[in-house]
């Protein structure tokens, strides 16, 4: 076996490395901003809103990602009247739509799990709706969703090897690179996939350490 | 204060309340009595709309809440409610519980809101604990920071809904002390209670409902003593 094949890449799998986090982050930031109005159109009273937002997550959730990957890129920019569009702006886009629709889920059940008696406490005051959500229900429900949060943030960075099906050249896409000039598969993905596992663990450990701390919280009354 | 006309509520096919009228006078400290089930707790949540009236109307203060063009946010800031299980918002302090909806509902500078807060936790005894979590007080005292949030609204009329049912019976009598002192200086109050011993020292009528309906009313002297319909008969036996 011969690693040192591998490591003369170093520059090019750190640079995958880097762009495979500013994906997640990118994706995970927008998809929270996403994911909060798509679970309060889901949740609300007036139906066609909530039915738009359930079509969306249904389709985000229930087909595979690598699909809606080559849909946006390849099936869309003719559509729209382009040639193409750049592969970070629909790696960026895809990634984002498709992790809102499951945080949209995380954060209607955060919201669901609240007490009811707490929204009628704070309309029981005189609050509007969107005032209790704010100040009284989203706060508590917030805190409740850090840790599914932080779960789908690892499975985000895992998923975002996707979008080397595009050329996007993040870290899976890096490998691929170190394959196909060394020929040397075994070497190069186990220490891909080594990179990765670095990252999942060490985001994980910060998971449960946030578990603990806002684990052992009010019991919703 | 309170006007009700014919009152009824439905949830599907169980008819809860089946025609409720009466009337609350200003001032006045009304305790409704009753076994479960017989639509209290509902009648009470109809009155600031917590629960959707099927038909029959409601006045209060003038203002038709019962009517849908009504903001009835405008009247819930005048009409104080207080739960069985005191739903205090656990992710504020005690001080921030009182001084939320002042601030956001009535516009009251943070300042302004913590000065009223704080006076309103010394009136209920609570004025050391206005920096603790609820998670971090008893049962009692979070009833009683309950009453303080919603006095801090200043409303004209007050409702509870069993408000010590949920306590320990060493608890029960500091939170009704703090609503005695609120009957004595003149609130408006209406309250479903348990507790006889309080509704026969404080209240100025007692209503019996059962099934739905009020089955009989009156001064604590007359209810008590002379209770005219067989169903309150047989009710106040097994329980006094």
């Amino acid at each position: 076996m011969r690693f040192d094949d591998v490591f003369k890449y170093l520059p090019l799998l750190l640079q995958g490395t880097k762009i495979t986090i500013q994906l997640t982050v990118v994706a995970v930031g927008c998809g929270t901003v996403i994911g909060l109005f798509v679970s309060l159109m889901r949740l609300s009273r007036f139906r066609p809103l909530s039915l738009i937002a359930r079509c969306y997550t249904d389709f985000f959730r229930g087909t595979p990602l690598l699909t809606q990957i080559l849909l946006f890129h390849y099936g869309i920019p003719p559509i729209l009247g382009f040639n193409s569009f750049p592969a970070y702006i629909s790696a960026s886009i895809t990634l984002s739509l498709n992790s809102g629709a499951y945080i949209a889920e995380i954060f209607r059940a955060g919201i669901q799990s609240i007490h009811r008696g707490q929204m009628e406490a704070a309309r029981s005051l005189g609050m509007t709706y969107g005032q209790a959500m704010r100040y009284i229900i989203l706060p508590q429900a917030f805190k409740r969703s850090i840790p599914p949060l932080g779960n789908e943030f690892i499975a985000m960075l895992k998923d975002s090897s996707l979008v080397s099906v595009i050329s996007m050249p993040e870290l899976m896409m890096s490998g691929k690179i170190i394959v196909g000039r060394e020929y040397n598969a075994f070497e190069t993905f186990i220490v891909v996939a080594f990179i990765y596992l670095i990252m999942t663990t060490t985001i994980s450990q910060f998971v449960s350490y946030l578990e603990r701390v806002f684990g052992k919280d009010d019991h919703g009354e | 204060m309170i006007t009700v006309n014919n009152l009824t509520k439905r949830f599907g096919k169980l008819e809860v309340l089946r025609g409720i009228s009466c009337h609350v006078a200003q001032k006045e400290v009304v305790v409704i009595i009753g076994p479960s089930g017989s639509g209290k707790s509902t009648f009470l949540r109809c009155l600031n709309r917590l629960e959707e009236a099927t038909s029959g109307e409601i006045i209060i203060d003038g203002i038709t809440v019962t009517d849908h063009k009504v903001d009835i946010n405008l009247v819930r800031q005048e009409v104080g409610m207080v739960f069985q299980r005191f739903n205090l918002f656990p992710h504020m302090t005690a001080l921030q519980n009182v001084a939320l909806a002042p601030m956001k509902v009535r516009k009251y500078s943070k300042k302004d809101a913590e000065v009223l807060a704080m006076s309103l936790l010394t009136r209920v005894g609570l004025a050391d604990k206005a920096h603790q979590y609820p998670e971090k007080l008893s049962g009692g005292q979070q009833q009683r920071v309950a009453i303080a949030r919603a006095l801090a609204m200043r409303p004209k009329i007050m409702l509870f809904d069993e408000p010590t049912s949920a306590l320990d019976p060493e608890m029960v009598g500091e939170v009704l002390d703090v609503m005695r002192s609120l009957a004595l200086e003149g609130m408006t109050m209406v309250i479903v209670s348990h507790e006889m011993g309080f509704a026969r020292e404080v209240s100025d009528r007692i209503m019996f409902m059962d099934d739905g309906l009020i089955l009989e009313e009156g001064t604590p002297e007359e209810f008590f003593q002379n209770p005219q319909n067989p169903r309150t008969q047989s009710f106040l036996s097994k329980i006094l």
